[in-house]
């Protein structure tokens, strides 16, 4: 898509700043003005909900920033501290983990539902419909939901289990172990957000002109064949895609862990952006808070950085 | 041309942003300093705000409904989720737009104290003639470097909370209650023999604050401490504090504490005692109703230590006035009521709580039920621990306390305290 879309987007820029030479001055302003109007919708959000609140934690992570008092100038205390506080290191290990687990596991179920609904065929609207349609349900009421679900008090699922004769006793799903824990949120990820990678990478696999696969198959190519030399290739920009959403989705982690485990058990699932919370509102320590964010910022524009890279090489 | 107006237009409109937010800024500052003056109480026909935790909602509604009917300023009551209070209070603190009065959990008070979150009181309530029998534990708990920000608002305490259907069942007697926690445990263990889905006890092991509440008592009785007067340092590295865990543990890994003990995160733990189903477990005392209500019928006994002795954790809600509140004077006139005779014995008493002051233990109310005498007589026995980072150090599921109960019920028991005293220490000194 976006090689098609790129190198024409400059062309009637070219042309129009040609145009605006030529035009008489009063004209070029009320071109402008217009411009700035049009525009300044979008800006005055931007700037509004982005830049100004980016400015802000930028300046609060130099600072102590109590919650009522003045701020008093302490950097770079707020990032030299991030060394020594044992919940970043154990939260940042443990959001690397999750992150390469739920981008694997989800891009592996997105894809393979995306191949699933891929051709029209009767009945597959049910299909595409069924699988997107989690997308619908907040995050944080699917967390309840699953929090529900799973209970071993009021959940349906350990009882049904039980009766299955796939567990015995008591069990607690999203508290019970480590493992446990992170499985629940990782079901509930996959289940919440497997549709909507699903309909992107549809999207996708639909751009790719079905000429290629015709020639694919004259030429005797086999189904793995055809995958691997030609689905793969010509999805790569919204695998891309597709792939920088989920690993910024996921380093940026939050509602599932702190509705569903809280963190817990033994603070085995506390995610980073957790780990800000409680600097911000239990500790009451909005600098040191910033500070975080403003390093886990830093990697995140380093993986897009890395991510547009590899798209914009694919493309060109 | 163009660019350059525009420019002045962004320029412009920076400028009045900022003027905005300076004046903003301003009007705050003015808030906060009338609240400062420390006028005398008025009742003028004012609306006040007041925020709570839902675990105390019932009765501050039932303050402001008999403040209301018999004063002109009317106080609006709004209730948020426990876990997610604290957060609330620190964005709104953050946007400068406190409620006029707000209560928190007491041990939260000195937190919010040192922060400023709420306008010294320290005359005001210097000048009311209760002063001096007003909670104690919860004064000081409100006390930030000599001056006071908030008062008792809620007392609740932890106490034995018994099933005398299931005593008799088992064969003990309802009217003999454990006086040691050893003797705790061979009731339980008793208990437990009934079978079926009967548990001898139950504890919140994934829970940071229903651990504190209802293990440190037995800590107290037995002698021991938890934290050093000014809340600086843990001193949870103790014999006592050893012993006490080795009797939960040792319940747990015989299977008489029920299994959900270990997962127990505070949301189901009331839930678990209303189903009739555990035979005897600490608890607060404000849930004795709550639990009669589904037709268990409770006995309730002094949480003991290992080997007697006797104490309580006194917790509940302190509440003060909001620092950026315009009706300071107004707010006042509601909390100096709220430490009335009359609102502690018309609405405290009357509803079976823990009157806030220590002159009224003993009411016309308290009288009709001995096991009311027993709570409100606790009092003078029990704790209330202070450190400016309670909540990040004991409270908070990524507390260091919580990883010390996991170990020492759970996992390495004999590095779990050691390990966490120093966890926590680091914790309660830090900025």
């Amino acid at each position: 898509m976006t090689t098609v879309i790129s190198p024409r987007r400059e062309q009637p820029a070219e042309e129009a700043s040609r145009r605006t030479v030529r035009r008489p001055r009063r004209r070029q302003t009320r071109r402008a003005w217009l411009g700035i109007a049009y525009a300044s919708p979008t800006a005055v959000m931007v700037a509004l909900f982005f830049l100004v609140p980016l400015v802000l934690v930028g300046w609060m992570s130099l600072h102590k920033w109590p919650l009522l008092a003045p701020p008093t100038f302490n950097a770079p205390d707020n990032f030299a501290d991030i060394g020594d506080n044992e919940l970043v290191r154990s939260a940042t290990w443990f959001t690397v983990k999750y992150t390469v687990v739920i981008t694997v596991l989800l891009f592996a179920v997105s894809l393979g539902l995306a191949l699933l609904v891929q051709h029209r065929r009767p009945g597959v609207g049910f299909f595409r419909t069924a699988f997107f349609l989690p997308m619908a349900v907040g995050f944080a009421s699917a967390s309840l939901l699953f929090l529900g679900l799973l209970s071993d008090e009021i959940g349906p699922i350990s009882d049904l289990l039980r009766a299955v004769g796939l567990v015995d006793g008591y069990v607690s799903w999203t508290s019970g172990s480590a493992n446990s824990a992170l499985g629940s949120a990782v079901v509930l990820v996959l289940w919440r957000f497997a549709g909507f990678n699903m309909l992107i990478l549809l999207t996708g696999l639909q751009a790719i002109p079905p000429e290629i696969y015709e020639a694919a198959r004259v030429d005797g190519a086999s189904r793995w064949q055809t995958f691997r030399r030609i689905t793969l290739p010509l999805l790569r920009p919204t695998i891309a895609l597709v792939l920088t959403l989920m690993v910024t989705g996921s380093l940026l982690a939050f509602d599932q862990f702190w509705i569903l485990t809280r963190g817990g058990p033994d603070n085995s699932t506390t995610s980073l952006v957790m780990v800000i919370y409680r600097e911000a509102f239990i500790r009451l320590d909005l600098g040191s808070a910033a500070g975080i964010s403003v390093v886990l910022l830093g990697v995140l524009i380093v993986f897009n950085v890395i991510q547009l890279g590899v798209l914009r090489r694919r493309s060109s | 041309m163009a660019r350059y107006r525009a420019r002045r237009v962004v320029a412009g409109m920076a400028a009045a942003l900022l003027i905005t937010a300076v004046a903003a800024c301003g009007n705050d500052d003015d808030a906060a300093g009338g609240g400062g003056t420390q006028a005398p109480a008025v009742d003028d026909g004012a609306t006040l705000t007041l925020w709570t935790r839902a675990a105390t909602e019932s009765v501050s509604k039932a303050y402001a409904e008999k403040y209301n009917a018999t004063h002109k300023n009317q106080v609006q009551v709004t209730a948020y989720p426990n876990e997610e209070y604290p957060a609330k209070l620190a964005s709104a603190a953050g946007a400068k737009s406190l409620p006029d009065l707000f209560a928190s959990d007491v041990v939260f008070a000195p937190q919010y104290a040192s922060q400023g979150l709420w306008v010294d009181v320290t005359d005001r309530f210097g000048a009311l003639d209760v002063k001096d029998k007003v909670a104690p534990a919860h004064v000081k708990a409100g006390t930030w470097e000599g001056k006071v920000y908030a008062v008792p608002h809620t007392i609740d305490m932890s106490v034995m909370l018994y099933n005398k259907d299931l005593y008799a069942k088992a064969g003990l007697d309802p009217e003999k209650p454990p006086t040691t926690l050893k003797e705790f445990a061979e009731h339980a263990r008793t208990i437990d023999k009934l079978g079926g889905d009967i548990n001898g006890t139950y504890f919140g092991g994934n829970c940071g604050g229903c651990v504190e509440f209802t293990f440190w008592p037995s800590v107290w009785a037995a002698g021991g401490g938890v934290l050093d007067a000014e809340g600086n340092n843990a001193k949870i590295d103790s014999k006592e504090m050893a012993d006490v865990f080795a009797i939960y543990r040792s319940l747990y890994d015989e299977g008489v504490a029920a299994p959900a003990s270990k997962d127990e995160a505070g949301p189901t733990w009331l839930g678990a005692l209303q189903n009739g189903k555990v035979g005897i477990a600490p608890g607060p005392s404000v849930w004795l109703g709550l639990i009669e209500e589904k037709g268990v019928k409770m006995g309730v006994a002094p949480i003991p230590g290992p080997d007697g002795g006797e104490s309580t954790f006194v917790g509940g809600d302190a509440i003060g006035i909001g620092a950026t509140s315009t009706k300071a004077a107004q707010a006042w006139d509601f909390l100096a009521w709220t430490m009335s005779d009359e609102a502690q014995i018309e609405v405290v008493a009357k509803n079976k709580g823990v009157p806030t002051r220590t002159d009224l233990a003993s009411n016309k109310y308290s009288s009709t039920d001995p096991r009311v005498v027993l709570i409100n007589s606790l009092m003078a026995k029990g704790q209330t621990p202070y450190a400016r980072n309670f909540n990040a150090s004991f409270n908070d599921p990524q507390s260091p306390w919580l990883q010390t109960v996991r170990g020492a019920l759970f996992g390495d028991a004999a590095s779990a305290l050691s390990g966490g005293n120093t966890a926590i220490t680091k914790s309660l000194q830090q900025s």
